[in-house]
């Protein structure tokens, strides 16, 4: 289980920068870095949320799907337009599992698709009607919807389509808040501005909506989830822990969310960031117009979680800080449970990640309680900011990638040889085939929550179950295996 | 002239947060910073300096305000 020194991880990373042409592999050798405890900034060691080369295999997707996919997809009451062709919406369906109660197509419509489906003449004479008249319909056979948000694929910020105007003018008319949001897929280098751009079209459109009016009744102890998006139910993990603290949610950004929890959202009293990647800008504006400081929380985890239950009841009374101490005893004993099952068969093991903007640091806790250690991790895209924190959470001389291309990952995993990769569906069966476990960690692998100590416990399972599962020594045919084949086969990449 | 997004951090030092870069450093020294002016010559903790024209009243954090490269 020796850990590669520092010397060995940066030998590893000229090694596989070797196959590049000059030009690339100067550019690439920027996005890769053995973590050192010593560095502050990050900058100073790793480049990121920069273009990715021509020619590579990356794995990011585009603004349309950080805005669409991440941000307002999951509202569940609204209904959110992929305007453009069918594709971008229809590939993409219901593909995040960000769960929600309601019945679809009644009062939710969450796992529905809704497209403009641009034709030639669209494109040619423009999609302004169109969209005119799509909202009709939807206001026809969806009359329950509580907003629409019209989220622009790559077509209508080169044709010029005035969406603004087509939804004020149909907002007025049906007194609906309707949000044009500017997120074509191809500005910016990842999903990542497509967040920024959601955030942003939030601010404008709807935050405000009841700045003017105090009918709401607020208490001392609201607070909003900021940042989850209930994949699996996570953030239903989250906000029991809350709840049993005494603390009231109001709002839940944007997993089983609603318009009118996000109009509320400004009446709390403290704003807790789970996903700093894509929820940041919203709650750096909300601390600076409404005064609501916001703080970021990990809920992976029971060390990490008690931290974050702890620090969060800090914000609030002495009568919060002892609910929550009670909701950490109370839990503790099951938790002690599930690291005494699985601890012993997932000890040791080591663990490669490269998720988003948020898990590749966060998860790092969970695994850590169960006695494994992350040897690799990176960000599809991240920016600075996530890095910074990322040098603190991994162990010193481990392998930190940004933005890591196909060859390069599945290189590092041919030498780093760890016993289960976390990713992406698109590295998911790469990987299998070379004999790897592996978890889908961006919808968990259809499994769920993660978050909360009920989520621990599937974490810990589901861990075990990939890992531990007999296939991964079958994956030879009986006839080509020798003898000596009997171990396991976690190295068959070669 | 970008606009920079100034908070207070967890331990109460000021965070420089340039918006349109995602960047945020801690902000380590002001060349005017009383009761009743703060600007002048920004430094960071990443050695980058900054400037605005000092501003009084002293503002209350957070605040928007719009640097120059010094
Ligand atoms: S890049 Fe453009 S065309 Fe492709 S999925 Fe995104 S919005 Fe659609």
């Amino acid at each position: 289980m020796s850990s590669m020194t520092r010397e060995e991880t940066q030998a590893l990373i000229q090694e596989v920068l070797e196959v590049y042409p000059e030009k690339a592999k100067k550019d690439r050798a920027k996005h890769l870095t053995v973590n050192d405890h010593e560095v502050e900034q990050s900058k100073k060691c790793i480049t990121s949320n920069r273009k990715s080369a021509p020619g590579v295999m990356t794995i990011r997707g585009c603004a349309y799907a950080g805005s669409k996919g991440v941000v307002w997809g999951p509202i569940k009451d609204m209904i959110h337009i992929s305007h453009g062709p069918v594709g971008c919406g229809q590939y993409s369906r219901a593909g995040r599992r960000n769960y929600y109660v309601g019945t679809t197509g009644i009062n939710t419509y969450g796992t529905m698709n809704f497209t403009s489906d641009f034709q030639e003449k669209d494109i040619v004479f423009g999609g302004d009607k169109k969209l005119e008249k799509l909202i009709d319909e939807i206001e026809t056979l969806f009359p329950l919807n509580k907003g629409i948000s019209v989220q622009s694929e790559c077509p209508i910020g080169l044709i010029g389509d005035d969406i603004e105007a087509v939804s004020k003018k149909k907002g007025a008319e049906y007194e609906k808040p309707i949000v044009p949001v500017r997120c074509e897929g191809f500005r910016g280098v990842s999903q990542s501005l497509g967040h920024h751009i959601a955030n942003d079209a939030v601010r404008d459109w709807t935050l405000g909506a009841r700045d003017d009016d105090d009918t709401w009744e607020a208490t001392d102890y609201d607070v909003a989830i900021l940042g989850d998006y209930n994949i699996g139910g996570d953030a239903w993990a989250s906000r029991i822990l809350l709840e049993e603290m005494g603390l009231r949610v109001v709002a839940q950004w944007s997993g089983d969310g609603t318009i009118s929890e996000m109009e509320l959202t400004p009446k709390v009293k403290l704003n807790l960031l789970h996903c700093y990647r894509s929820m940041n800008y919203i709650s750096r504006h909300m601390e600076e117009k409404y005064g609501i400081p916001w703080m970021e929380y990990n809920f992976f985890g029971p060390t990490k979680m008690a931290e974050s239950l702890r620090k969060i009841a800090a914000f609030f009374d002495e009568s919060i800080q002892e609910k929550c101490e009670a909701v950490i005893a109370k839990y503790k004993p099951e938790m002690d449970a599930v690291i005494e099952k699985y601890r012993p068969r997932l000890e040791g093991k080591k663990v490669m990640l490269y998720i988003g903007g948020l898990r590749p640091r966060h998860v790092i806790g969970a695994y850590e309680d169960l006695g494994m250690e992350v040897v690799g991790t990176g960000y599809e895209f991240a920016h600075n900011d996530d890095y910074d924190r990322t040098i603190k959470e991994m162990g010193d001389a481990t392998l930190i990638y940004d933005d890591v291309t196909g060859f390069e990952f599945e290189e590092f995993v041919k030498r780093v040889k760890p016993d289960l990769i976390g990713s992406g569906i698109k590295e998911k069966y790469i990987f299998q085939k070379m004999g790897i476990p592996f978890r889908q960690m961006h919808s968990w692998d259809y499994s769920g929550p993660y978050h909360g100590y009920d989520g621990f416990a599937i974490f810990a399972r589901d861990m075990d179950m990939t890992l531990n599962n007999p296939c991964w020594n079958k994956l030879k045919a009986p006839w080509l295996a020798s003898d000596d084949d009997e171990a396991p086969v976690a190295a068959a990449g070669e | 002239m970008p606009s920079v997004m100034i908070r207070k951090g967890e331990d109460d030092e000021l965070l420089f947060y340039i918006a349109k870069k995602d960047q945020e450093d801690p902000i380590e020294k002001v060349e005017t910073d009383t009761d009743d002016a703060w600007g002048g010559v920004v430094t960071l903790t990443d050695g980058s300096e900054w400037y605005i024209d000092p501003i009084s009243p002293r503002p209350s954090f957070p605040t928007t305000l719009r640097f120059k490269r010094a």
